[in-house]
């Protein structure tokens, strides 16, 4: 398990924090959460395929951030991704390829969704991924320098949208502690304290008001002794 | 797309996006595909925008309900029974994990021209106002039979038998009143007209349970509804079925079913086509193989109130039994609200709907109409009922049905149930899926 998890476990507040990952297809979306968890990566990726959702816990000198990953399934790959996905999620990672400009645009595309559909309160960090492929200022005279969008040009459009801004390369691990640190970080006190509706999600502390758990079959109450 | 699949679904409905899920489950690959941009084809739930489109075109929705993004209107009004069958194909696929449920708060029937609530036992019967005292006692009488009924056991069948009896000779034994037959009938077996009465009562015993079983299941009523509309129900499946590999195409136009000596064998979209033995669709991709069976009218109501004498509840369903008002059929209200993320806070949608008798559909639904109060916004749409003329077992092309005016799932989740076993040949066998499948990493490849 990553080093994130080995922190002296005295009694803090655990909060489940769902989050979810968007962004154009191939940009390596799977991959920073491969890293973030197992700290591995796999060079030729396929598409996700099978998992719908992967645990990893954040521990912060006040709190433990238990992050709920989940992945398109696949569902970007033909703009097909259902609204259900994104709507409780209370932190989104939105990834682009620094090598490709169209995810740039589609990454646009996911933080206007982000900002129509989810919560108003959602912890968005902008992500600029495949730092690995770019060789600035020809340090490594072996390899030519891919980059195709500048830092100052994601940084500008996180600044405007009020995220926060990382340029990670899940191949070598740079930067990807940092990202889910520093969302870690940003996620509001009332969110550990209370959970803001985070979807069926085992171990969830209250089901919010007048929500039923379908899974438990002590919660029978019959109004005044039903022979039934 | 130019690819070979096991199964092409067309459509991503609810019937449809639960048989995706189900067959990429057992490993089969499967291509889901929907003309429209968005999930649920006619059980979708659909934004603001989307509703004035669909029923106002070129009209701008009205500034004081706010934000696209405050509404998950429903084009169809349907409940889970807490008990029922959807809800026991969500627990065992999992889909529960992506979906949150409310309790609908109140469940109510039309009677003597009020409403009040539907008793689901016998202190509830002893305080209804729906009867007098001594139907109460006779009421009570038949909850214990029903309760205490015991399949194989004898001594509990009060001389009954289920498959021969029929549900009049029931309520005759009980010395139930027209009145008391008519919310049983409707508002607890959930019967749509009179034709049940003189059948073998055992489905109206067994339908009554299940309602029962599910009143006492979370206390407030029988139903249980998704936070963010119905419309959740079709895409929780849909993300079950892309999980196992299932690909989705959305706002992909479908331009011919591909045959060859007459069995289908694809599907054709533009220049692209994609091959499989087995064809699944909703009956709009499939206009010539298809019947109606009839129409219902639904009208979507935009309210700034609860429905009066509901108890403020946020909320409710009511049944206006059919006898109560003259008709064949019976007309239903269900009302949802900003509690479940379907609307702006302080506004409530009631859909009110019923089969269609006449040529002047708008004036059946009155009487439900009636019992909202003040209409802020009302949208009317009268859709026809289809069916697919052949079982697909000759042309492989399987055809849902359209969804019916009942007010749950359980016709929908039968339809399923047929589907899978019209393909297959045997029943659908629900495994459970593995606690841990989600969080098993190496499923990840």
């Amino acid at each position: 398990m990553s080093s994130l998890d080995s922190a002296p476990s005295a009694p803090k507040p655990t909060a489940s924090v769902k989050l979810v990952l968007l962004g154009e297809a191939a940009v390596g979306k799977s991959s920073l959460v491969l890293r973030f968890v197992s700290n591995d990566f796999q060079e030729n990726k396929e598409p996700t395929i099978g998992a719908a959702f992967l645990t990893q816990k954040c521990t912060l000198p006040n709190r433990t951030i238990k992050f709920e990953i989940w992945d398109t399934a696949g569902q970007e790959r033909f703009a097909s991704l259902a609204p259900m996905y994104y709507r409780n999620a209370q932190t989104a990672l939105v990834v682009y390829d620094l090598t490709k400009p169209t995810s740039l645009i589609k990454a646009r595309h996911w933080v206007n969704e982000l900002h129509a559909q989810a919560s108003p309160k959602i912890v968005i960090a902008l992500v600029g991924n495949k730092l690995d492929l770019c060789n600035e200022g020809g340090e490594n005279d072996e390899e030519e320098d891919r980059r195709k969008i500048s830092t100052e040009e994601g940084r500008k459009f996180a600044e405007e949208e009020g995220l926060l801004f990382f340029e990670t390369s899940a191949k070598t691990g740079a930067n990807v502690r940092d990202v889910f640190l520093a969302i870690a970080s940003k996620i509001p006190e009332e969110v550990v304290n209370k959970r803001g509706g985070v979807a069926g999600v085992k171990g969830r502390t209250g089901a919010g008001e007048g929500r039923v758990d379908l899974e438990s079959r002590s919660g029978e109450n019959n109004a005044g002794g039903c022979a039934c | 797309m130019d690819e070979n699949y096991d199964v092409i679904v067309l459509g991503t409905g609810l019937t449809e996006c639960i048989l995706s899920g189900v067959f990429s489950v057992e490993g089969k690959k499967v291509l889901h595909i929907d003309r429209q941009d968005h999930y649920g084809g006619e059980s979708a739930s659909l934004s603001l925008s989307q509703i004035y489109q669909k029923f106002r075109q070129g009209e701008t929705p009205r500034q004081s309900l706010g934000r696209d993004r405050d509404w998950n209107v429903d084009l169809i009004p349907k409940f889970l029974m807490a008990n029922g069958e959807l809800t026991n194909i969500l627990l065992h696929t999992n889909v529960t994990r992506y979906l949150e449920f409310k309790q609908i708060a109140g469940s109510y029937v039309f009677r003597d021209g009020r409403i009040a609530k539907v008793p689901a036992n016998e202190v509830e019967a002893i305080r209804s106002p729906l009867m007098g005292l001594f139907e109460k006692r006779r009421m009570k009488r038949f909850f214990e039979f029903i309760g205490n009924y015991k399949e194989g056991d004898p001594s509990t069948y009060q001389g009954l038998n289920l498959d021969r009896n029929t549900m009049a000779e029931v309520y005759a034994k009980f010395g139930l009143e027209p009145g008391t037959r008519d919310f049983i009938g409707h508002a607890m077996a959930l019967y749509l007209d009179d034709s049940y009465i003189n059948k073998p009562a055992r489905e109206a015993i067994e339908r009554i349970l299940l309602y029962v079983g599910s009143m006492a299941r979370f206390g407030k009523s029988p139903y249980l509804y998704p936070l963010y509309g119905l419309g959740e129900l079709p895409q929780g499946f849909a993300r079950l079925s892309a999980i196992y590999g299932g690909t989705y195409m959305l706002d992909k136009s479908i331009d011919e079913i591909v045959y060859e000596d007459g069995v289908a064998v694809g599907v054709r979209s533009g220049d692209e086509v994609a091959r499989a033995k087995i064809i699944i669709g909703d009956p709009t991709y499939f206009p010539g193989k298809v019947r109606k069976t009839g129409s219902v009218i639904r009208a979507i109501c935009v309210l700034m109130h609860p429905i009066p004498n509901t108890d403020n509840s946020d909320s409710v369903q009511i049944i206006i039994p059919q006898n109560q008002v003259g008709r064949k059929h019976d007309i239903y209200v269900a009302m949802v609200s900003s509690a479940h993320n379907v609307s702006l806070k302080g506004h409530y949608l009631a859909m009110v709907s019923t089969i269609v008798e006449t040529s002047n559909p708008i004036n059946e639904i009155t009487p439900g109409l009636h019992l909202l109060g003040p209409i802020l916004e009302k949208f009317i749409g009268v859709t026809d009922l289809y069916e697919p003329i052949e079982d697909g077992t000759k042309d492989h092309v399987y055809i849902s049905k359209s969804y019916d005016a009942t007010s749950h799932f359980e016709t929908t989740t039968d339809d399923v149930r047929d589907i899978y076993e019209r393909i297959e040949g045997k029943p659908l066998v629900l495994q459970k899926r593995p606690e841990n499948d989600d969080e098993n990493f190496t499923a990840y490849e």
